[in-house]
């Protein structure tokens, strides 16, 4: 109790300069006298409680009944009820923290602008240097900063800063509603949208150290799409779990692009389910439908000649994701041994106008650039499995394949190539965790994501939390 | 899209409200607790089992339908539900269960707490802010709980009211007999050293006088490692443990290997109602606890 004769001191000296008193010191002599009632407070409820524990131990009638703090903590919320833990600080009302660290090393074949064959290469976090997926060697991946906290009795927070070497990334801000009722919730902000199933999911809660192909091609290096908008979800109240959503939003990551205008630029919407089956299987299911739209989105072509050509897509696209994932434990308790099942097939749909262009002016096909019609019918899978067999380790196996399908590039098919392909790639992993906040992971894959390579690709990775314990998705 | 919304809505909204309150209990004891106090008048059910280590539930989709449509959430605290039950709260869509509404029932809240941390540091393994949070385990604590709880649900469902008065009254005398009876059956446990898995038992070493050596698990939540098993082993010539218990939901490797090496008994206790056969409500699951640590004993 050393707050007491600091507090006491603090008091004396404000009492003999009166007038040289601040309000900052005020203040503190206001803070500490709280901080003193408080103390005697909890230390009376305390007592209290041991006092009508003692009475109903040997017997006494209705002792309890009249344990002035006992009544009260029945009849309000929850926040005046007696309190045994800490004492209620300013500190208290600090959001919780937390910091995942995340690191690799990687040995793989050198290829600095790794894409995938028949597919438009996305953006994402492009890196100069070798940065991002085809970084070889020791590396940091993401390094992810969270703050999250409730902010009123209607709204909850959450941040997530992405930091990297010169530059912070806000993968996510946003709001939640707590009080609207109904089955409702309200996101706004920034955020991972709900659709698909890894969609939502941070790198540091991926089964494997790098996303399933399908995500890539979708969305980019990032494997998820994000959005800054307004999310709006409503929970049935069956007894099944059914969910839907429906989100807007800017649109300006990969497949859309960004564009200063009035209006959204995507919009998507999803439907989940989801039940158990006896004690230790638990399943989800989902299906959702994302729109984003596209001016000027810029990639590299090849043309007939094998030069570099620029394509600009303008027009529409949609894209379908299918989900499924389930869960299986010994009596539903996770802890010694426990399965995983996740698989997701999507269907992409581009429709619009490409631009074929010489940006370089190195004498192209495309020399006076050429517009004609784009119309793609593109689709991917992958299922993977994890079994946890003892509570430390982990093992297991993915599968990917996509498929280019059809790609109508109209009157440019004399300009650019266009490849067929069925990019495959198959993963192995087994991970250690030491406690819930600390893993290390050892994958293996054999990546065929490029035509006329087959790239055998180690990954040793850890990835460490520390901080506030996160509740984690299904 | 829109227009199945809001036929789903109106169909929802014409499901008559069922008339008992329902009540959503993270884990079987307060399930138990509210159906001794709320009879007929409830509907309870409860999340988890026995069987699953309640740090370690997932926020399953069966969960959220559950909380979406439940009126009473019974959990208790002391970040026991932390890594799964404050996302199944936000994502119910439910606002009357939210933290620091009625709906939103917190057990710890109303007890004194055991091995409250002098230091927050994972260092020192998965340590509970708020102390240890396996609080069931004291029968005493029932009366506190019992008495809140009871006030909670008449808050809730105020023409029932008196009826949970009345069931936490009648809970409570009875209660009260079964208690003074586990405390005289109970007596030879007085000072009995014994060893643990996991600070499970805190709360019923304390009240039964058991002397608790120490735990299995090297740290809070870290399995037990051979080094240290074989440690405890070494420890049990100077400070020799009478018997070594566990939960129905831990493993039994580890105090299987220290019983049969020490040659004392491996005890496995209900912990929770549903732990074991015998444990059907809360006065099974003492009478069975006493009953197995006095069969330890002798």
């Amino acid at each position: 109790m050393l707050h007491k004769p600091f507090a006491v001191a603090a008091l004396l000296a404000a009492s003999c300069g009166a007038q040289a008193a601040s309000d900052a010191d005020l203040a503190a002599i206001r803070s500490q006298i709280d901080e003193m009632k408080k103390s005697y407070e909890q230390r009376i409820a305390a007592l209290e409680q041991k006092l009508a524990q003692a009475e109903a131990a040997t017997g006494k009638q209705n002792a309890q009944a009249t344990a002035p703090a006992a009544g009260a903590g029945g009849a309000v919320p929850s926040d005046n009820g007696p309190r045994s833990s800490l004492a209620a600080s300013a500190a208290a009302f600090n959001p919780e923290v937390s910091l995942i660290l995340q690191g690799q090393y990687a040995q793989m074949q050198n290829v600095p602008n790794r894409t995938i064959t028949g597919f438009w290469p996305a953006g994402g976090h492009d890196h100069e240097g070798g940065k991002g997926i085809s970084t070889r060697g020791f590396s940091l991946n993401h390094t992810e900063l969270v703050f999250s906290g409730g902010i009123d009795p209607y709204w909850r927070g959450q941040a997530i800063f992405a930091v990297q070497d010169e530059s912070v990334d806000v993968e996510e801000a946003w709001f939640q509603s707590l009080a609207i009722g109904e089955g409702i919730g309200l996101k706004g902000g920034r955020y991972r949208s709900g659709i698909g199933y890894l969609n939502e999911q941070h790198p540091h809660q991926w089964d494997f150290a790098n996303a399933p192909l399908m995500y890539v091609a979708m969305f980019g290096q990032e494997a998820s799409f994000r959005e800054d908008g307004l999310q709006f979800k409503w929970l049935a109240p069956t007894p099944m779990f059914v969910e839907f959503g429906t989100e807007i939003g800017r649109g300006a990551n990969f497949p859309g692009t960004d564009s200063n205008k009035n209006g959204t630029g995507a919009w998507a919407a999803y439907v989940h389910v989801g039940d158990d089956l006896g004690v230790s299987n638990s399943w989800r299911a989902g299906l959702s439908y994302l729109k984003t739209s596209s001016g000027d989105r810029e990639a590299e072509f090849v043309d007939i000649n094998g030069l570099q050509a620029q394509g600009l897509f303008n027009g529409n696209t949609s894209t379908w994701i299918a989900d499924f994932v389930w869960k299986w434990a010994p009596d539903g308790n996770p802890k010694y041994q426990n399965f995983k099942f996740q698989s997701e097939y999507f269907v992409r749909k581009d429709q619009g106008s490409l631009t074929c262009t010489d940006e370089n002016a190195i004498g192209n096909a495309c020399a006076t650039s050429v517009t004609s019609d784009y119309d793609t019918r593109q689709s991917g899978w992958y299922a993977q499995g994890v079994y946890q067999f003892t509570p430390n380790w982990r093992a297991g196996l993915r599968y990917d394949q996509l498929d280019s399908g059809r790609q109508n590039i109209g009157v440019n098919t004399v300009n650019l190539v266009v490849e067929d392909y069925t990019p495959k790639r198959a993963t192995a992993m087994v991970d250690y965790s030491w406690s819930e906040f600390s893993r290390v992971r050892l994958q293996y894959a054999q990546d065929k994501a490029m035509a006329g390579m087959t790239d055998n690709q180690w990954i040793v990775q850890y990835i460490m939390s520390l901080g506030a314990h996160g509740a984690h998705k299904f | 899209m829109i227009r199945l919304m809001t036929m789903l809505l109106l169909v929802a909204t014409c499901f008559p409200a069922t008339a008992a309150l329902q009540v959503f209990a993270t884990v079987p004891e307060w399930a138990a607790l509210a159906r001794e106090i709320g009879g007929d008048k409830v509907n309870v059910f409860s999340v988890t089992t026995a069987l699953q280590d309640p740090h370690r539930i997932e926020a399953r989709p069966s969960l959220l339908a559950k909380a979406r449509r439940a009126q009473l959430v019974v959990a208790t605290g002391a970040e026991l539900e932390v890594g799964w039950l404050p996302l199944v709260l936000r994502d119910s869509g439910n606002a009357e269960i939210q933290s620091g509404r009625p709906g939103y029932f917190e057990a710890a809240r109303y007890v004194s707490m055991l091995d409250v941390p002098v230091v927050l540091d994972r260092t020192h393994g998965d340590v509970h802010a708020a102390g240890n949070p396996h609080i069931q385990l004291d029968p005493r604590n029932l009366f506190r709980i019992g008495e809140a709880l009871a006030g909670r649900m008449g808050e809730l469902d105020p023409p029932n009211a008196g009826a949970y008065q009345a069931g936490y009254k009648a809970f409570a005398e009875k209660w009260r007999l079964a208690i003074a009876r586990w405390e005289k059956e109970a007596a030879p446990l007085r000072g009995v050293p014994v060893l643990v898995h996991h600070a499970s038992f805190i709360y019923l070493s304390n009240w039964l006088g058991l002397k608790e050596i120490a735990t299995l698990e090297p740290k809070p939540g870290i399995e037990p490692t051979s080094g240290h098993l074989t440690g405890l082993l070494a420890r049990q010539q100077a400070t020799p443990a009478k018997m070594v218990l566990r939960t129905a939901y831990q493993s039994d490797g580890p105090s299987l290997w220290i019983a049969g090496k020490a040659g004392i008994p491996a005890v496995m206790l209900p912990f929770t109602v549903g732990g074991t056969p015998e444990a059907g409500d809360l006065f099974g699951l003492f009478d069975d606890t006493v009953r197995r640590l006095m069969k330890g004993l002798n």
